[in-house]
């Protein structure tokens, strides 16, 4: 009798520790196992516009294991992908696609984990919310210098622009701006983060960054009637769109391999939605 | 046992090789990286030249005359802030208020540039930009006076210096005759110090012209060259930091080491200039 309530007893205990265990292992299965056991540092550098959805990635396997270390840099794309071909770190972001000459001259592999858009914005006082191509044409080249003559207050327009290593810069020079010269009075700044703090603090000033970064202290202006959001930019109607790339000297080994597999996995490609980007599993 | 004193004695001299040996390989590691710069007079066209990467064009002229533009200016607020703060802490202020604004200006040096600069962004940039109506506030002005913040310091503390270290009897001399303290200051430590003022001034200048993280927050970085001190500039130094990061084998990447010469032969120029001072100055006494 007691024996057999004892045992029952057991039984359901051990029947409760089996189905927490099973309901931790599912809850941790799949994406980060594969960190169980690892040690080592993964180094990355380059995309500004990336680094929202690097640091909560690194935040999650670093969590799960803390014997693996993961450093994020920005330094644009030009950076990550100079610095990943020398061999400095391990994977090298990109706001843009990789050249052709980049590719072969370091033997890159290329990694499109998440679509984003470059959006243009103002600060949320500016009456000025929508503009035509030519205008914004004119606008960076510096034709048009006063907001007045867009229908805005009677201001000179302050240009915002990133320095050449940024994918941004290049994805919308190309896209938005048609190649069109940019203002040599243009303020530099060099990240996403930067030129959003400086957009927000300017209330007139006009700049562009990567739609997962626009949030209420920007105002996006919207493009031939289009809004740059990730609806827009996912049915195609946004047109200054981009992929976010990881790069790696050929094939990617080890620590550096499992996070660029982390990112292609369910867990992975949430985060990439949580920060505002489309994700590329759909 | 070993000897102790010539253990440390030893020590101390291959620290100070060392420190020597760094300086003299950086030197020769900047001249040696941008000898291909002087093959062709590519220098002076760098020197010479406007930044224009897309067409080719990689000169470093309108940083030289924003650095050169941010650093005078920064001089100008700086210097009769500091002789004024510095006469005050040492002539006029009675002893005990003194001592507390010697501490302030002390704990001031210990500031990192960046909290300047934050502070800049912030509150002196959207100042600047609705009381000039002057573009978006980040110009040679604002960054100029944000830089005299960051250098001054460091000259009120070496003007004080100075000010406090002229022989008692002088000063003594000057009571006995009824002089009041601003007779004092005109007639016998303004003269006698000149040089430690002359010195405050070169060493802030050498920070101003170092300072990068001032600069590269506050003054825009535009690359056209400034037509007034209410338009954005970038430094050498802001240059050498936007650029780096770009591209490691191309021309523009070469440019930097332009900016890199140049500052360092004016930093040189200037440490000389505050030895061959301070040598004068022991000779008199």
């Amino acid at each position: 009798m007691i024996n057999s309530i004892v045992g029952r007893k057991l039984a359901l205990i051990g029947l409760f520790f089996l189905i927490t265990f099973c309901m931790v292992s599912a809850s941790w299965a799949g994406p980060l196992d594969s960190f169980s056991g690892e040690k080592g540092d993964i180094k990355i550098s380059g995309g500004t516009a990336h680094i929202p959805v690097m640091k909560d990635a690194a935040k999650n396997i670093m969590n799960y294991n803390n014997d693996i270390s993961i450093s994020i840099a920005g330094g644009g794309s030009g950076v990550g992908i100079k610095q990943v071909g020398e061999g400095l770190v391990d994977i090298g972001n990109s706001g843009r696609k990789p050249k052709d000459g980049e590719i072969s001259k370091y033997g890159l592999k290329i990694f499109k984990w998440a679509i984003d858009g470059v959006g243009v914005v103002v600060n949320p006082e500016n009456k000025v919310n929508s503009l035509k191509t030519q205008q914004l044409v004119d606008i960076f080249s510096g034709k048009i210098d006063n907001w007045k003559s867009l229908g805005g207050i009677d201001k000179q327009i302050n240009v915002y622009t990133r320095d050449n290593s940024s994918g941004t810069r290049e994805v919308f020079w190309k896209k938005g701006l048609n190649e069109g010269e940019i203002t040599n009075k243009a303020n530099f700044v060099v990240s996403n983060g930067a030129m959003k703090s400086a957009i927000a603090n300017d209330p007139y000033g006009i700049g562009y960054v990567s739609v997962g970064h626009i949030d209420e202290s920007v105002l996006p202006v919207t493009l031939d009637g289009v809004l740059p959001d990730i609806t827009n930019i996912k049915n195609g109607s946004y047109k200054i769109a981009r992929g976010l790339y990881s790069n790696t000297k050929g094939e990617p080994q080890g620590l550096a391999k499992k996070f660029i597999e982390y990112m292609f996995s369910t867990e992975g490609q949430q985060i990439v939605i949580k920060q505002g980007f489309v994700s590329v599993n759909q | 046992m070993i000897n102790t004193g010539k253990f440390i004695e030893k020590s101390f001299f291959i620290a100070a090789i060392f420190s020597a040996a760094l300086t003299f390989i950086i030197f020769v590691f900047m001249i040696f990286l941008s000898l291909p710069l002087f093959k062709g007079g590519l220098f002076f066209n760098i020197l010479g030249n406007p930044w224009k990467p897309e067409h080719g064009i990689f000169g470093v002229y309108p940083m030289l005359i924003g650095t050169v533009l941010i650093v005078l200016l920064s001089l100008c607020w700086a210097f009769p802030l500091s002789l004024g703060s510095s006469v005050l802490i040492s002539v006029i202020a009675p002893p005990r208020f003194s001592k507390l604004l010697k501490k302030i200006v002390q704990m001031m040096t210990g500031i990192p540039t960046v909290i300047y600069g934050f502070v800049g962004v912030f509150l002196l940039v959207p100042f600047i930009r609705e009381m000039f109506n002057a573009g978006s506030g980040m110009n040679i002005l604002t960054a100029s006076l944000m830089l005299a913040m960051v250098i001054s310091p460091t000259m009120i503390i070496i003007f004080t210096d100075s000010f406090e270290n002229i022989p008692q009897a002088y000063s003594d001399a000057i009571d006995a005759l009824g002089g009041s303290a601003i007779q004092k200051l005109i007639y016998v430590i303004l003269p006698c110090s000149w040089k430690g003022i002359l010195t405050g001034l070169i060493l802030s200048l050498g920070r101003a012209m170092g300072d990068t993280l001032i600069a590269l927050m506050i003054a825009g970085n535009a690359v056209a060259v400034p037509d007034s001190i209410f338009e954005s500039a970038r430094t050498l130094t802001s240059h050498i930091a936007l650029v780096i990061a770009a591209d490691f084998d191309s021309i523009e990447f070469r440019s930097i080491f332009t900016c890199g010469i140049v500052l360092y032969m004016f930093t040189t120029i200037l440490i000389l200039l505050v030895r061959f001072l301070g040598r004068m100055s022991l000779k008199n006494k």
